[in-house]
């Protein structure tokens, strides 16, 4: 009998070979899609033709089912970033930059719906496509810090230490968005009075909040989709870069 | 502490007998104060009003456009590694280089702004607190900024992504920047100010610094 003394990989290091995560996460891809798509005809059924009209906006209201989980998805995004930029620099962990570079595109393109849709909300109901709003400011300058992002990831040649720095831009940004959202707060309310932002809405009914739920839970299982897809093919390419590389050395070698 | 003043006087001397950027950038701020009359039209009272507003976005853009000398030049001579083997930790030496930096590319355009104020017909108070502004939110920019360049100092293409990073990131300074000059807004945006210069460039250097180790690697 033998005992063996060699440490066991626990499940954390297990999940971190790009390898074993591009073997389970194969499982994960069609039960997930099936998943989102079930989910975004049961919302959208909801959104469309089981949800009653604003007594104001009429049927304007129906673009909050899509504007409100892009919104979230904008935050969200960012935050899994957050904890993927820890994940690289903390635990070095493999895959923690292949999920954030995965992840930054996504967010940029949900934070860009936000504000799409709630431009075409805000003109029918506001009368303008843009108003300098706390809310809707933080929102694009957010998008500003994605695509600032997602350039920085462009500019560098070398992918393992673009992760590492970008990891670093990535937590600046997530210590500074609490100071610019307060900070253009601040600015709003001190150059333009709140005027059309006064009145807090009434406590929504469920027969609007169960539509907006399953359209949120629809939103973000299409986050986990795409992000896992992106993901493996971050994974793949990578790999097929290093193949081709010790494809041209061998080339050389003879 | 000798080490860390070596290394300001170094840099001073440095941007002194080299270049003339520090001209330059003056030159720069004031000429974006020049060209806004003409986009904007020769209206006095106008140009009063918006006179705040034009002199931190030529702050800004000088700023900004100044970014990429804090590094590069000495991770290309090499002597950016000698820094990081040095008796001081990485952290000091980017403190030195900010503190040098900031005496060089902000401390002129204090100097310079009371020929923006003549041009942006601004009155005494006005330019007074122009200055006071301009002196509590430029050890900000200075400090975002140095994250940027240390950030990109690897980069053969970086002069223009620092600048694109920073910019989102530096709007809460640009903010309390205008509410300072500002004199509806009264002493509260100059609290602000005050608090985000002091923790930005408190906690910069070690960004920055984790950044050039990632970078040297």
């Amino acid at each position: 009998m033998s005992v063996t003394t060699a440490k066991q990989p626990n499940w954390f290091s297990r999940l971190a070979h790009p390898g074993q995560f591009l073997n389970w996460s194969r499982y994960l891809i069609w039960p997930l899609a099936i998943l989102t798509a079930i989910a975004f005809a049961l919302g959208l059924w909801f959104a469309f033709y089981n949800s009653p009209e604003d007594y104001q906006m009429g049927d304007m209201v129906r673009v909050m089912y899509i504007h409100v989980p892009n919104a979230w998805l904008s935050m969200l995004v960012y935050g899994v970033m957050a904890v993927a930029a820890l994940g690289t620099l903390v635990w070095r962990h493999p895959l923690a930059d292949v999920a954030a570079k995965a992840a930054a595109p996504l967010g940029a393109v949900f934070t860009a719906l936000c504000l799409y849709t709630g431009a075409l909300w805000g003109r029918p109901t506001w009368g303008t496509f843009w108003e300098w709003d706390g809310r809707m400011t933080s929102e694009l300058v957010l998008l500003l810090i994605y695509l600032g992002i997602i350039a920085l990831w462009r500019a560098f040649d070398d992918q393992l230490k673009a992760g590492r720095i970008i990891a670093i831009v990535t937590l600046v940004g997530a210590l500074n968005i609490p100071i610019i959202h307060y900070s253009v707060d601040w600015w709003n309310t001190l150059h333009q009075p709140a005027s059309v932002f006064t009145a807090t809405g009434p406590k929504m009914p469920p027969s609007i909040l169960t539509p907006l739920f399953v359209m949120l839970i629809a939103f973000t299982l299409l986050f986990a989709l795409l992000q896992i897809v992106r993901m493996r093919t971050e994974i793949l390419s990578r790999r097929a870069e290093t193949m081709t590389r010790q494809a041209a050395l061998q080339g050389d070698a003879k | 502490m000798s080490a860390f003043r070596a290394l300001i006087v170094r840099d001073l001397r440095l941007a002194f007998r080299a270049g003339g950027e520090a001209m330059t950038l003056v030159l720069f701020f004031v000429m974006v104060g020049v060209i806004v009359p003409f986009a904007i039209g020769p209206d006095r009272p106008q140009l009063t009003r918006l006179a705040p507003g034009i002199v931190w976005i030529a702050a800004f853009l000088s700023m900004l456009l100044g970014l990429d000398r804090l590094f590069r030049s000495d991770d290309e001579d090499g002597s950016l590694g000698l820094l990081q083997h040095s008796v001081l930790p990485l952290e000091a030496v980017v403190a030195a280089k900010v503190i040098a930096h900031w005496l060089v590319t902000a401390l002129p355009l204090l100097v310079a702004t009371p020929v923006l104020a003549l041009l942006l017909s601004m009155s005494w108070e006005q330019w007074w607190r122009t200055v006071l502004a301009l002196a509590i939110g430029t050890p900000a920019l200075t400090s975002f900024g140095a994250i940027g360049a240390a950030v990109t100092v690897g980069l053969r293409r970086g002069g223009l992504i620092a600048p694109v990073l920073i910019l989102p990131l530096a709007i809460p300074v640009m903010i309390f920047g205008v509410g300072t000059m500002d004199q509806m807004a009264g002493g509260g945006a100059t609290l602000f100010l005050i608090a985000l210069s002091l923790v930005v460039t408190a906690f910069s250097p070690f960004a920055a610094a984790l950044a050039l180790r990632t970078a040297g690697e």
